[in-house]
């Protein structure tokens, strides 16, 4: 069965997994903001990476209509979704492959630590990705006895040092070498006593940890950039190799894949490999891409498993303004051009997709009103609508129009509107002088909040002001005392006189 | 209902709440471009050397010669089996004819590796390996250290839509672009993490 319409359509439900911080957006920013040792690291990688990539998309003189054509492929994708994920579906089964829906992160994980315990395997490679990030596997893997490895050099150097990624490109960027090497010395088994934080002496060792691994994996785990409908094929980009080891050396392989990924035809990966690796390193194109199709007899995995995921991707399709965010490619150049990414980095986000685009997609995919202080509502605020992002994506989502949306979605949704509320109030306010003069004294006594001349909360139902932002305290004086005052008298017959000799 | 029509039903529904309009995709970027082979030859090797992989070039007839050149002091290598045998012809050490049940442990023995390649971008520096005939399975160009790779500049198209389109998407394609690498570390580039840490490639101007 499918294409079936039961009558009235209902809105999806909202996904699940690492698409909420414990913290809103100001809290998280706030502490994140005290780690000037990750600001230069984030500081810096995101400048290179910024001008690399205006260099190498400067070369093409078609880099606009690559773009155009990005958009329209993506907008064509979500407009004939079932159509093109059935026809998915039969190419990947046609060429030997099996497939999996999954409706949320639990059912995804489910699927694949039964088809990892199918293999008999207690130990699973994987390749970064997000998908399998957003649903929590490797944790969920741990608790029923699996042990995943990470095997790109950024994601192990997060996960031998039980940390967070911070960036979707380069996920342990907040790292420098000298704390790279202690977590490697630290954590690392087998490692050379001996080993110092040369960057090149520190991939070796990475390499001497996963070799042995990649040469007797049974199975590994990826997730996919593109998934072609036409033909059934996948692909993943990537640098180190590692990618490569874990889609070819192991017997099975499963593939995590957000239903979003889909692009319709073979020949739009004529596009993709143009825009992705030039917005995302900044290269004209990434040292590796691995494109494969079901199985192949002779060659890589004798298995293959897709594990088509939802997890709040039809739920973000049914917001005709937010479902641009389904567009995104992850080449995080909306990140790198960022300037509040650029001083809180990745942590503050909260969730698996930091940065403008995931100020915008995790709402969406998660929701943000699970409650009057969901850390998700504070997302489509944690940005200064300057527009950088939307001139850098490569698929031209409009991040600001959509962030400025979700804002209007979230005072909408909210049980009473803490700003009409305080609108409202000021209206009464400046109704008449005394009522004006009032207010004005009462706002001076908001001085006894402030430190360091900001606000940082406002008692109710002001908090839901400063819950994204700071206010400068009120001055010591109102405009109407300093007329009054002889300082002030001063001052205009001062000007009085002026104003007369002329 | 089982996940996989849930999953279908709910794009249904998200499509009539909000039915999104016919798009046309707008093509005006290049494609189908032709470049004269001195063009191809001087964009190729310029962007293979900017990834830092060693670019040789010679005539069919120094082919042989030039491979052994490349291969360098490796001992022990492996190549398809439908590879020309006159192209290690000259190399002096220990060949293994790869085959699908050779294992990886095996592979990890050799020092290198020869193949041949399907097509080349240009304007990228992109070597595509479809695992057809003398290009390998991925095996083979992935656990060496060393891969010696031969490109007939007459498979060097200029970008990549021309590069796609003579690809047979059912065959289990690896894109090489220079050595593996990673900026992970502080966005220093290293070369060499997993994959082949130096790539050699011999570009045969006349076949």
């Amino acid at each position: 069965m499918s294409g079936t319409f039961l009558g009235m359509p209902a809105a999806p439900p909202r996904g699940s997994g690492n698409l909420r911080g414990a913290e809103s957006f100001p809290a998280a920013a706030r502490t994140e903001l005290a780690n000037t040792q990750m600001r230069r690291n984030v500081g810096k990688a995101t400048r290179t990476i910024r001008d690399k990539r205006v260099q190498v998309t400067g070369e093409l003189p078609d880099w606009e209509q690559l773009r155009s054509a990005g958009a329209a492929i993506k907008r064509d994708v979500l407009s004939r979704l079932p159509e093109l994920l059935e026809q998915f579906e039969q190419a990947v089964i046609a060429r030997g492959g099996q497939v999996h829906w999954a409706r949320d992160a639990a059912e995804a994980n489910a699927i694949v630590t039964r088809l990892v315990k199918d293999t008999g395997a207690d130990e699973a490679l994987k390749v970064k990705s997000m998908a399998t990030q957003e649903i929590g596997l490797n944790e969920h893997l741990a608790t029923e006895g699996i042990t995943a490895i990470e095997t790109d050099l950024a994601e192990l150097i997060v996960q031998l040092g039980e940390d967070r990624p911070s960036h979707i490109l380069v996920p342990a960027i907040h790292r420098n070498r000298s704390e790279i090497r202690e977590i490697f010395l630290r954590s690392m088994p087998g490692v050379d006593p001996d080993l110092d934080d040369d960057p090149t002496h520190l991939a070796d060792a990475a390499r001497r940890f996963l070799r042995e691994r990649f040469v007797r994996a049974r199975v590994a785990i990826s997730g996919a950039n593109f998934g072609v409908a036409e033909t059934g094929t996948l692909s993943v980009v990537e640098s180190e190799g590692n990618g490569r080891m874990c889609l070819t050396m192991p017997q099975t392989l499963i593939t995590v894949m957000g239903l979003e990924k889909l692009i319709p035809t073979y020949a739009d990966l004529e596009v993709f490999l143009q825009l992705l690796p030039r917005s995302s390193t900044g290269e004209r194109m990434n040292p590796y891409t691995s494109m494969w199709t079901g199985v192949a007899p002779h060659d890589g995995p004798s298995e293959f498993h897709l594990v088509l995921l939802d997890n709040g991707r039809t739920a973000t399709l049914a917001d005709e303004v937010g479902r641009e965010a389904l567009h995104c490619i992850r080449c995080s150049a909306c990140l790198n051009v960022c300037p509040v990414y650029e001083r809180t980095g990745g942590h503050a986000y909260g969730s698996t997709y930091p940065g403008p685009i995931g100020a915008v997609l995790t709402p969406q995919l998660a929701g943000m009103d699970t409650g009057g202080s969901d850390p998700n509502s504070s997302l489509p605020y944690a940005s200064s609508l300057c527009g950088a992002c939307f001139d850098a994506c490569p698929v031209k989502i409009d991040i600001p129009s959509l962030l400025v949306e979700l804002r209007h979605q979230h005072v909408e949704e909210a049980h009473f509107s803490a700003e009409q509320l305080m609108m409202k109030a000021a209206s009464a306010a400046m109704s008449t002088s005394g009522r004006w003069t009032a207010a004005q004294r009462a706002a001076q006594l908001g001085r006894l909040l402030g430190r360091g001349g900001r606000i940082r909360t406002l008692p109710p139902p002001g908090n839901a002001w400063t819950s994204a932002r700071d206010l400068p305290v009120p001055p010591k004086q109102t405009f109407r005392q300093w007329w009054d005052s002889s300082e002030g008298r001063a001052a205009i017959d001062d000007a009085h006189r002026e104003g007369g000799r002329r | 209902m089982n996940a996989r029509d849930t999953v279908l039903s709910r794009v249904h529904d998200a499509l009539a709440i909000a039915p999104p309009p016919a798009v046309r995709v707008p093509r005006e970027y290049r494609r189908d471009r032709e470049l004269p082979a001195e063009q191809k030859r001087e964009l190729l090797v310029d962007r293979l050397e900017d990834y830092r992989a060693t670019v040789h070039q010679c005539v069919a007839a120094d082919a042989a010669t030039t491979i052994a050149a490349a291969l360098g002091d490796a001992t022990r290598i492996g190549i398809p089996a439908a590879l020309d045998r006159g192209w290690v012809a000259e190399f002096g050490g220990e060949v293994l004819v790869d085959s699908a049940d050779i294992p990886a442990a095996r592979l990890d023995e050799l020092d290198g590796v020869v193949t041949g390649s399907a097509v080349a971008c240009a304007e990228t520096g992109t070597i595509f390996l479809d695992g057809f005939s003398d290009r390998g399975r991925r095996a083979l160009t992935l656990v060496p250290d060393l891969h010696v790779c031969v490109v007939a500049l007459s498979s060097v198209v200029a970008g990549v839509p021309e590069a796609v389109a003579r690809l047979e998407p059912t065959r289990p394609t690896t894109l090489i672009s220079g050595p593996s690498a990673t900026s992970d570390i502080e966005l220093d580039r290293v070369e060499g993490v997993h994959g082949p840490r130096t790539l050699h490639v011999v570009l045969v101007l006349d076949s």
